[in-house]
């Protein structure tokens, strides 16, 4: 099959570290597939040369954190067919989002010498808070195979294959022995989506929720069994708070025992 | 026939049992080896005791035992000294090797006339040979057996692996507390469909493995190694530790109704009240011997011009699982817990003419919130019996219907 015009990319940056769109420099032997099957028309961080939009694919890295993001990602989506966001602070406000636990102001007043000139809305939100989002994928940072994997599956008319349960299913496919029942390691995996392949547990770490809370988590459950390991309610919050705090069920499960 | 096949029982299979010194252990693998099996044997591997390629018998948990209960196991040091198989199942099972987790099934390739023809899969399985399978894994291969190579349809991926495995069993000495093979009638002791049977015999200056022949496999292979024919004393031993495992088993799953029980429970509450507790994490899956539902997934290249179909190991807790045309059927936790344990339980036995869980305990261990199915049959029984008339208070006014 002979494809007449190549679909064109683009690859936007809101708040965010950069580590996602790096994913896809990160190809590198793939990379040169990817381009000869896209045109890469817009990707500041690796070109200068920009083609101009519309674009059938927008990748989308990054939270909105300012009133001027707010208005520039309803542009992103003017000019995209298929918006895919990725990374934990597209598609759950990122790190940055520990800000939505506290007062914003604070942080300007005591971060800047002159606050004055910043502005800054008082939450970090993902994207799909503001325009409709086709796909997200997760991860702090993005799985490169994921990001190609999605890619692919559109040049080929195909469902991605990407599957939203526990990072469990991924240890135990690859024969990496749990971590919680063999050691009584605290592990964010039963909660946790896949997408990683299972990398801390098979360092013997315990997960830390890189890829955002799984389909239909059940976080109560699980603090109740990191409580009888011997976790306190303050590293109970810590715990789901980091890169996908404002996740949705790692939020109120951090909020429940800040409460307690 | 799938008894023909894989269970022979012939009859020119001695009933004798002999002797295998334990500092000779190391010549039944050299035999393995030199008749071209790859040797798969427990090890301790990141704190647990799983099943890998082991070529040396340095290289098994020797001096180790296991510890276990709900959500937790821990190997520790076994205070009798250097045993080699003083401890039971651990988070792998052979399916693993048989139904390996991951594999690829066929590929597919673009003509330049924009058809396609289909690859088919060449593989290249080893011969197994499985050291250490115990009583109720026995009972578990059975079953994928049943699954798998049904006289309807045969999955010849299984086949492949499974009709050059070579098993050589071992008998329980030293249960575990999740142990419940003795409810299932599945063990300690195993009884048939093995090539070599061992008991491992340790204790007053003797360590020896008492050895039973299951095939004429495994006869050529006593006969090769010339072992000793074991004296009525030395069989006595063995028997001996083999009964006293079986009475230190005291988890219990009443099987008696248990297929009318569950089929009766579709609608019970207790469902909500262990999707409170359950993650739906699908590790008692992953780790169950009998387990085997897979999904499968297409994979291209870029350019459209190669596909591969995959299989890898799926779950009923997985919400993917379940879906058909549109939306996925059980999404409620409840329901996917629900659907676990009733297939495993009751509908297994109408479809397979068994029961699909053999008592291993492993769905128990390695469940991180220690959910344990023993315990969930007995609270089903429990709110029966209590919204049951004061007339029939116990347990065992739940006779087969
Ligand atoms: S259901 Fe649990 S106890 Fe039964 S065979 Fe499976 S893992 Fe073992
Ligand atoms: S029963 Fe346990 S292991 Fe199974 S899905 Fe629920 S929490 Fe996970």
């Amino acid at each position: 099959m002979t494809r007449v015009t190549k679909p064109k990319l683009a690859v936007w940056k809101f708040a965010s570290c950069d580590g996602c769109q790096l994913s896809l420099l990160d190809c590198e032997e793939e990379l040169l597939e990817v381009a000869g099957a896209l045109e890469i028309a817009y990707f500041p961080e690796a070109s200068r040369a920009v083609v101009r939009g519309p674009y059938d694919i927008s990748l989308v890295e990054g939270s909105i954190t300012t009133p001027h993001d707010a208005e520039r990602i309803h542009q992103v989506r003017r000019v995209s067919r298929f918006l895919i966001t990725i990374g934990a602070c597209a598609t759950a406000g990122g790190i940055q989002a520990l800000r939505n636990f506290k007062d914003v102001q604070e942080f300007i007043r005591a971060v800047y010498a002159s606050p004055q000139y910043i502005e800054t809305l008082s939450k970090s939100t993902p994207i799909r808070d503001h325009v409709f989002v086709d796909y997200e994928l997760r991860g702090c940072p993005i799985n490169k195979y994921q990001l190609l994997e999605v890619i692919n599956a559109y040049l080929n008319g195909r469902k991605p294959n990407i599957a939203p349960h526990s990072v469990c299913s991924e240890c135990k496919r690859r024969g990496i022995v749990c971590v919680m029942v063999a050691n009584g390691t605290p592990c964010l995996g039963p909660v946790t989506h896949a997408g990683c392949g299972a990398i801390c547990p098979s360092y013997r770490r315990g997960c830390y929720g890189c890829f955002g809370p799984k389909e239909t988590p059940n976080p109560a459950a699980l603090s109740k069994r990191w409580k009888q390991l011997g976790m306190k309610e303050e590293d109970l919050v810590r715990a789901y708070r980091s890169f996908n705090a404002y996740s949705e069920a790692f939020r109120r499960e951090s909020e429940s025992h800040e409460r307690s | 026939m799938l008894e023909e096949l894989f269970m022979p029982q012939s009859e020119a299979v001695s009933e004798k049992r002999f002797i295998l010194p334990a500092g000779q252990f190391q010549r039944l693998f050299d035999a393995l080896h030199q008749r071209g099996y790859q040797t798969i044997a427990p090890t301790l591997l990141d704190d647990a005791i799983v099943y890998e390629p082991v070529d040396s018998v340095s290289e098994l948990p020797i001096g180790l035992t296991d510890e276990q209960r709900a959500g937790a196991y821990r190997v520790k040091r076994n205070p009798e000294g250097r045993t080699f198989f003083r401890y039971t199942v651990g988070p792998r099972s052979w399916k693993r090797y048989l139904y390996p987790p991951r594999q690829r099934l066929w590929q597919a390739e673009r003509n330049g006339d924009g058809r396609f023809h289909v690859l088919a899969e060449q593989e290249d399985v080893p011969r197994y040979a499985f050291i250490g399978v115990r009583a109720c894994e026995l009972s578990a291969i059975q079953i994928q057996d049943r699954v798998f190579l049904s006289e309807q349809y045969q999955d010849e991926h299984y086949r492949l692996r499974r009709e050059n495995a070579l098993l050589i069993a071992v008998n329980c000495t030293a249960p575990s507390g999740v142990c419940f093979c003795t409810s299932l009638g599945t063990g300690p002791r195993v009884r048939d469909s093995f090539d070599l049977a061992l008991t491992e015999v340790f204790g007053n200056n003797e360590h020896f493995f008492l050895v039973e022949v299951g095939t004429e496999r495994g006869a050529s292979l006593v006969e090769e190694l010339g072992l000793p024919v074991a004296a009525d004393q030395q069989c006595q031993m063995a028997e001996a530790l083999i009964d006293s495992a079986e009475q230190r088993i005291l988890k219990r799953l009443d099987t008696s109704d248990l297929k009318e029980l569950l089929y009766r429970n579709l609608d019970s509450p207790h469902w909500e009240e262990v999707a409170k507790r359950c993650l739906t994490c699908s590790n008692c899956t992953m780790v169950c011997p009998t387990c085997f539902c897979h999904t499968v997934e297409d994979v291209t290249n870029l350019q459209g011009t190669v596909a591969e179909r995959w299989r890898q190991w799926d779950s009923c807790f997985h919400v993917d699982f379940s879906y058909i045309h549109g939306s996925a059927v059980r999404i409620s936790e409840a329901s996917r817990y629900r659907q676990w344990i009733t297939h495993k339980l009751a509908s297994w036995q109408d479809q397979f003419g068994v029961i699909g869980c053999v008592g291993c305990g492993r769905c128990i261990t390695w469940c991180p919130v220690g959910i344990d199915i023993t315990e969930e049959v007995r609270a089903l029984r429990r709110r029966e019996g209590s919204r049951a008339a004061p007339a029939s208070p116990k347990e065992e006014n739940h006779a087969n219907a």
